[in-house]
């Protein structure tokens, strides 16, 4: 029995579905994150979880009870906005109480409760201050604080670090983790930013236009894409995609392209699938992330498939700790990350190194990865 | 939110400044003769006025057309002075004030934040009240408040003048909760908090401006009102304008100006003293850009 179980979830407006069937279970101290581009119905996934939005069809349950109808109050959730939605004419200690005031809790408990959230939060010298005197990144704390004061059941958080300024962003995401492998509670959290994704999750569920594209673990979801939305989506800077062509021999099942200098490129696929190999003689896409593609004094020494391949430098992008490589493969621009100190230079023809044991293949049309 | 500093002022040299100075209190003066005028002869004795210049300043200064008009002066039958229809008019405008002000912030949260299906047009319509002249709705409003027993009283006219404001406070509020973040509620509601405790613990403390804005509109067009007054009320339930009317309307005896003069100030001196207390907040409320993140 799961915590959390989301079963054949629908939300529709009128006759516009937006949320088509969703089917999760989250486990009880699981840390799931929703997330996908605007308007993807994250958002809406997750307010119909915390019961401000009606569930059209199926049914969402915590604790093996629906919550169908139930009012929010009721669920024993409790949820961090994105504007942290701090009520402006309270004290810091009163927007952390007055959850536990209206459930009708005693005041001697209450000022307890508070205090304990409080020294976690390191916010108690602020217990006084009214919220407009706070900084953004101890306003988020507050609202971390009148989540925690309640000890609910799930946590629901609503892209609440997409209004910090970057900096910020990073160590308060460090502070989630740490809060959550010390509470072990469960968390849904809704980001469009797929790094605070996998950074912070315990599982990633990437949705698009409704849909889950795919629901797994942080290195699953990286690793082995279910489809080109994911690929595309989660890593920064994206993954590369080559249209190559599929041509098969005696030595094995290479992927041919062209590269800037227009020489014939091929690369080798390692152990190729019969599914693959099904695909010769037929054109289709291989997504390579920057990372696997680089200079070859910096290529990874367990990798069991390296191709070297010369192609000339359109443009470089030092980013401090790596180097970030453009050229060009089949036409479509391709990014290599190479190290720091390589000297590379624009207009150059180097050599980059493919790792071909990190290459995913895509059919073309399906846009679904060949297993 | 800081005090409003100087900073972004537009820096003038010295003849500029003095030159606006100049312009603004002469402004200022033209605006304040009219009361001036009426105040110097408030405390003149009548031959003064009917004597000689009436912009002259008093030689014998006197209160007592003031006290003529509060509690002696003619008023249609009985010499009853001003006084029991001042009382009249603020057992009229202070419940009419307070019911129109929180039903428009009722309203005003009801539209924004629990929206209905056809809450834009029930919404249009009561904009309505805005846009509808006094005098249409006499007669409909005379047959309501006599079906409902109410025509002739006090609480007669304050039911006309909640069902008239009922369209301003609305507005005013449901502009105002327009912006009021959503979130906030949606968070009061996970807290565990209901219709009318979000309102009162949330909503209201965060509405001290407009509440102000309603306030001062209402409270000067309820006290200010003639037509409703002079249409719906009784000898004993007479507004201040309609008693102020019969004063100095009045075709029998001498024309005593100075006491008229004085009657005049008494009926609108409620009003000014609502705008010099709550004008400061008022403003003060619309500079502070009242809620943010």
């Amino acid at each position: 029995m799961s915590f959390l179980k989301i079963d054949n979830a629908t939300k529709s407006y009128g006759a516009l579905e937006v949320l088509h069937n969703v089917d999760i279970n989250v486990e009880e101290g699981e840390f799931l994150v929703l997330v996908g581009p605007s308007g993807c119905g994250k958002s809406t996934l997750l307010n119909m979880i915390a019961g401000l939005e009606d569930i059209t069809s199926g049914t969402i349950s915590i604790k093996g009870t629906p919550m169908n109808g139930v009012h929010p109050s009721k669920r024993n959730i409790a949820m961090v906005f994105q504007s942290y939605a701090l009520y402006p004419n309270m004290s810091v200690a009163q927007n952390i109480t007055f959850g536990l005031e209206m459930h009708g809790i005693p005041k001697a408990e209450r000022q307890r409760a508070m205090e304990k959230v409080s020294d976690m939060l390191q916010i108690t010298p602020l217990l006084k201050r009214k919220p407009g005197q706070l900084s953004g990144g101890q306003r988020q704390r507050v609202a971390m604080g009148r989540a925690l004061v309640r000890e609910p059941d799930v946590f629901l958080f609503d892209e609440p670090l997409s209004n910090l300024d970057a900096k910020l962003r990073v160590d308060m995401r460090t502070e989630i983790k740490k809060l959550h492998q010390k509470l072990g509670t469960t968390i849904v959290y809704v980001t469009h930013d797929q790094i605070e994704a996998l950074t912070l999750s315990t599982r990633i569920a990437v949705m698009n236009s409704g849909f889950i594209q795919q629901l797994g673990t942080p290195k699953e979801i990286y690793d082995t894409p279910a489809n080109l939305f994911v690929a595309t989506f989660m890593g920064s800077p994206s993954m590369n995609l080559l249209n190559v062509n599929v041509v098969s021999d005696e030595t094995g099942l290479y992927a041919e392209t062209k590269s800037a200098l227009d020489e014939v490129v091929r690369l080798k696929f390692p152990d190729p699938s019969e599914a693959l190999k099904s695909y010769a003689g037929k054109s289709i896409k291989v997504g390579i992330r920057p990372e696997a593609i680089t200079d070859p004094e910096g290529a990874d020494r367990n990798a069991q498939h390296l191709e070297h391949v010369t192609s000339r430098v359109i443009v470089t992008e030092p980013a401090g700790s790596d180097t970030f490589v453009m050229t060009t493969m089949g036409g479509r621009d391709c990014n290599a990350r190479m190290r720091a100190d390589a000297q590379v230079q624009p207009g150059q023809d180097v050599v980059f190194t493919f790792n071909m044991d990190k290459a995913i293949s895509f059919d073309p049309e399906t846009e679904i990865r060949i297993a | 939110m800081s005090a409003a500093s100087t900073e972004n002022a537009i820096h003038t040299g010295r003849f500029a400044r003095a030159l606006i100075y100049l312009v603004l209190i002469l402004f200022a003066l033209f605006y304040l003769l009219p009361f001036g005028i009426m105040v110097l002869n408030s405390v003149k004795p009548l031959a003064e006025i009917t004597g000689g210049n009436m912009m002259a300043l008093p030689q014998v200064l006197t209160f007592e057309p003031w006290a003529k008009a509060w509690s002696t002066a003619q008023i249609g039958v009985d010499p009853t002075g001003l006084k029991p229809y001042f009382w009249n008019s603020i057992k009229m405008v202070v419940p009419a004030v307070v019911i129109s002000t929180v039903l428009g912030a009722l309203n005003g949260y009801v539209l924004t934040k629990w929206r209905f299906r056809g809450d834009t047009i029930l919404f249009g319509m009561m904009l309505f009240a805005c846009f509808i002249p006094f005098q249409i709705v006499l007669i409909p409003m005379a047959r309501i408040l006599g079906l409902a027993g109410l025509a002739g009283s006090t609480p007669g006219l304050v039911l006309v003048h909640v069902v008239y404001g009922l369209g301003f406070t609305t507005l005013y509020f449901k502009n105002y909760y327009q912006v009021f973040p959503t979130e906030l509620i949606r968070a009061a509601q996970i807290d565990g908090a209901g219709f009318f405790r979000i309102f009162w613990r949330i909503l209201l403390p965060s509405s001290g401006p407009i509440i102000v804005v309603s306030v001062i509109w209402q409270f000067t067009n309820i006290w200010n009102d003639f037509l409703f007054g002079a249409s719906f009320a009784d000898l004993d339930s007479q507004p201040m304008t309609v008693a102020l009317n019969n004063l100095v309307q009045s075709s029998t005896g001498v024309k005593e100006y100075n006491v008229h003069f004085a009657g005049a100030i008494l009926a609108a001196l409620p009003t000014l003293l609502v705008y010099i207390v709550a004008g400061r907040y008022f403003v003060r409320g619309l500079m502070a850009g009242s809620v943010k993140g």
